[in-house]
Order: structure tokens, then sequence, then C-alpha cells
């Protein structure tokens, strides 16, 4: 069997879901291959060669690459796929755009958001928002997976020692052109890769009120997230949230604040190891999930833990 | 400018689906059947690019069986113009679907085609990509802004830690974001002049695609529940258990 996952980095290093993808390959089994395309990415396929389990490195190093456009990645991604049984990458917001797209020009099916390998061809993935399951058999010559990375410990970063091999670009077809990318601007960690994440939901009133979470958040070396409640009322950016239509989170630990628990947020978040709700609603659906919960006003007991933290 | 929207009937996003006994299925007697969100914001989008005069004509597409005409209606009330179903008793999968709507891309030649970046149900995220791939036009997915400036569009889009903005070359495919809009709803008077504008119907047949599925679904289940843990007085509490008990903090 031979696997082609597509890391997600930024030129210099490779994603942690990169890592948990990779797992996921090690499961269906084989000869696994990393392709990393960029621009000036060789340190990023320096780190992918050092990924635990990884076979070999591919490197396009092409300014078609730099801000990960679809159509070229499309295009390059179905042209090695080929030669692949099996093509997967992450669903982050950046798997979920290019993939789609080589699979239609290999046509073949995706199956998106694995969150386990059954057998070889055979994969469990959430729909409906989380609320079902589906054990899906895939008859595809080449399967094009995007695997949600909570699904999956991480192999470890280091202990490979692949070699790196250059490929051509396929040629950009000017299709579309970057104009800007404004991120925001955080010393927290990333949500999905935060070993503790805190969330905000309506009941925090209003924007202002993130304060208060993100306090509580750098005590913590936590990141913070938002409910889709609370992105909608605008409290929070959009890239915050999390949820079934935004980001899928399994930290360690999950501390969700003024969060009701509609099922499109659980679907995001009830993975995580240990879930604390703070609600001053004793009914809210958070608490059925939450391993602790706090039946509180929020703008009493979260500077209260703040304060109790070191 | 013709604008091509694509519709998908879905189960109501308030209602919480179950697995048949047995997992053969999801149980979907009786239950309130709705216009996807995302396809909702696709068609606002739509109409409004109408309404500032960028549009000339708006077509809203679905595929699906005959009652997938009621989100068609839905969304003739809220602005387009004509409406076309493809007809198929089959549950279609996103590469199928994308081949239906290239089809439908090739008769009718829309400049923009504006579908939700998933449907709720599915939950696949695939049918906007593989139809910008067949197509071989450019794509701007999880669009929370959309500007058309001649023979161009410029998309702004919701990626990870951001925001990313991208011209493409028209004829473009967009897909919607939560924040690209926020949809009206139809008026009376609209619901009632929507049911005197055109409505075609056409069989996958009629577009000469082959629709026959690469992935079967085995079985489908409940997620494994979590059990509901206790509720505690204070806050010194919950610091001695996260501490303590669990030891994550």
């Amino acid at each position: 069997m031979s696997i082609l996952v597509v890391a997600e980095h930024d030129n210099i290093s490779i994603k942690a879901t990169t890592l948990n993808t990779v797992a996921a390959a090690r499961k269906i089994g084989g000869e696994i291959t990393v392709l990393v395309a960029g621009h000036n990415a060789a340190a990023a396929a320096d780190a992918a060669a050092r990924i635990s389990g990884v076979d070999k490195v591919l490197l396009a190093d092409d300014t078609a690459y730099a801000h990960q456009l679809a159509e070229n990645l499309g295009l390059l991604v179905a042209g090695l796929g080929r030669d692949y049984q099996y093509v997967l990458t992450p669903a982050t917001a950046n798997g979920k755009n290019f993939l789609p797209r080589a699979a239609a020009l290999l046509d073949v099916a995706q199956i998106s958001e694995i969150i386990d390998v059954v057998s070889p061809d055979t994969f469990k993935r959430p729909i409906y928002a989380g609320n079902v399951i589906a054990t899906v058999q895939s008859g595809d010559p080449i399967k094009v997976i995007s695997v949600r990375a909570t699904g999956f410990d991480p192999v470890p970063a280091t202990g490979g020692n692949a070699a790196i091999e250059p490929v051509a670009a396929s040629a950009d077809g000017a299709l579309s052109v970057f104009i800007e990318e404004e991120m925001t601007k955080d010393d927290r960690p990333e949500l999905t890769a935060a070993r503790i994440v805190v969330s905000g939901g309506r009941g925090l009133q209003n924007g202002e009120n993130f304060k208060l979470l993100y306090a509580l958040a750098d005590k913590l070396g936590a990141a913070v997230g938002a409910s889709r409640a609370a992105v909608d009322a605008g409290f929070a950016a959009n890239d915050m949230q999390v949820g079934q239509t935004g980001k899928i989170v399994a930290p360690e630990l999950y501390i969700a604040v003024g969060i009701s628990g509609a099922i499109q947020h659980l679907a995001g978040m009830k993975d995580s190891k240990i879930i604390v709700a703070i609600n001053k609603d004793a009914e809210a659906p958070i608490f059925q999930v939450a391993d602790y919960g706090l039946v509180a006003d929020l703008f009493e007991a979260v500077p209260e833990l703040e304060r109790a933290l070191p | 400018m013709k604008i091509l929207v694509a519709v998908k009937r879905v189960v109501d996003h308030n209602v919480k689906v179950r697995p048949k006994p047995g997992g053969a299925g999801i149980d979907l007697n009786n239950i309130k059947m709705a216009i996807n969100p995302f396809c909702e914001i696709a068609i606002e989008e739509a109409v409004r690019l109408k309404e500032k005069g960028v549009a000339s004509e708006i077509v809203a597409v679905s595929i699906g069986d005959k009652n997938s005409q009621e989100q068609i209606r839905t969304a003739l009330a809220l602005g387009a113009d004509r409406g076309m179903l493809v007809e198929t008793d089959a549950e279609l999968q996103p590469l199928a679907i994308a081949k239906l709507l290239k089809a439908v891309v090739d008769r009718e030649q829309p400049q923009l085609i504006i579908l939700g970046k998933q449907s709720i149900d599915g939950d696949n995220n695939q049918t906007g990509q593989m139809l910008a791939a067949l197509t071989g036009y450019a794509q701007g997915t999880f669009a929370s802004h959309v500007l058309i400036e001649d023979d161009r569009v410029r998309v702004t889009r919701e990626v990870d830690g951001g925001l990313q903005t991208l011209d493409l070359k028209l004829p473009a495919i967009v897909t919607t974001d939560l924040r690209l809009n926020e949809p009206r709803y139809a008026s009376l008077p609209n619901i009632m002049k929507a049911k005197k504008k055109p409505l075609d119907t056409v069989t996958t047949a009629d577009l000469n695609v082959d629709v026959t599925s690469r992935v079967k679904t085995l079985k489908v289940e409940p997620p494994t529940e979590r059990k509901a843990g206790m509720v505690l007085k204070t806050v010194a509490e919950l610091v001695e258990k996260l501490k303590n008990e669990v030891k994550v903090i």
C-alpha cells in the first residue's frame, strides 16, 4: 500500500495536525510519503523528514504554492496522487479547500473527516453535526481522505530520517490571485493544538466580557474559543468558533463558560478528555457532557477561578 | 450577469436525528425538512448582488426527489428568478452532484455559481470545490465577503487563524460561510409570487451523468455518549478536582 500525506505547514515548520494524519496513515498501513508544497519550504520539508514513520518526503517548492491556492495545489496533488492508493490530508480550512478539487480531478470520491480506520477500505466519520457516526466503505482505486485530527493520537515529530526528493511544480493556472491575509495576532496557543481550551458563549453578553476568559486562559496557558452563538452575536471572531461548522478540538481540559451546549457546539468539543461547564442555568445541555459542572454566575465564578490559580 | 445557486433539502437544523435500529440508515419519518442553512446564505448573497444591479438573473437548482421543489420555491420566494430540479430518488454523493451541476453549468453558462460550504446532513464540504475542478473555474470557498469587479470577483475567506482575500477570474465558484450575510425571511406576497415563477424538471439521464456511488455506507450508529459527571458547589471544589483528582492543571 502506498500513501501520500499532504502536509499542513507554514513553510518553516510542520503543523501538528500533520502528525495526526500520519498516525491515520500508519493505521491504514503501508509506505508513507509526505508532500510539502510551498514556497521556500525547505525547513518544513526537513521537519517532515524527521516525523516518525515517514518513508519519503516530496518537496514541491514554487511561488505557485506560496499561499496554498486550491487551483494550483489541487492540480499538483491530483498529478502526484495517481501513483498512490491513498491521499490523506488534515481536515483543516486548507485541507478542506484543495482536497475535494484534487479528488474530482482524479475522478474519485473524497471521504471527509475520518475519525477511525476500521480496515484499509473502511472508515468512520461523523455526519449530522456529529449526532451520527457512519461507517463507510470506499470502492475507489485511489482513496482520497481528509482526517479529523482529534480522532488519532499524533505520531512523534522526531525519530524519522526520510529522504527528501524535489518534485516539479504543475503549471500555475492563474485562476486566482492572492491579495492579502489578515491573521489574528495572538500569543496564545492555537485552538486545535492547545492542551487547555477556555470557550465562551452567549452568556458572556458581549465581546468586551471575553477579557475575563483571556485572563483565565493566560493563567492556564490555554487557547480561547467561542460557541457559534457567540460568534453570530459578534462577541468573538469566526476563527474562534468551536463546533461542527467551526473548529474541532479535543484538548485535555475544555472549560465551557456561559455555553448552553447546542448540538453543533458539542460536536466540536465532546472528545475533550475533561470537560468543565460553568453556567447559571442548571438545565443547560452542556451539563450532560461535562465531567464537572458549576451552576454559577460566570461573572463571579470565572474571576474567582482565575485568582485561585497560581 | 447570471448567477446559479445550488440549494439542498436537508433535515431542519433544530432536529436531532437518530439512526434507525440496526443502523441501516437515519430515521427520517415525519421529520421537518428545510433548506440547508449555508444554501440560504448563498441565495441571500445572489439576491443582494441582483439588488445592487450586479446580477441580472438568478437560477436556483436543486438535486433530489420531487419534494426538493419546496426548497426551490423557498429560493424563488427569497428572490431567485427561476428554478431547476434535477430529479432523482437516489441518495447522491458529492462527486455525482458536482457532475450534475457541471452539466447544468454547461447549459446555463452562469458567470458566478454560489453554493453553501457544506450541507448539515452529510457534512462533506466537497461539492463546490469538486464543481470548480470539473468546470476548471477558480474557487473562493468559505466566503465571508464577496465583491464583483468587472470580470473578477474578490472573495474574503474564513481560514484557520484569520481571513484571506483572493481575486478570482470569472466565471468562478463561491461557497458561503456563516458570516457572509444574514438571510432575510420570505414575505407572504413573495411566497405567493414564487408559485408562479418557472420551475423546470430534468432527470440525471437528461444530463447524461453517471451517478453511481463510489462509497457505500455500511452502517450508522449514535456516537459514544459521555456520561454526565458531577455538579460542584464551589470554585474551590473545582480547582481541587482539576488539580488533584484529574491532574490537568
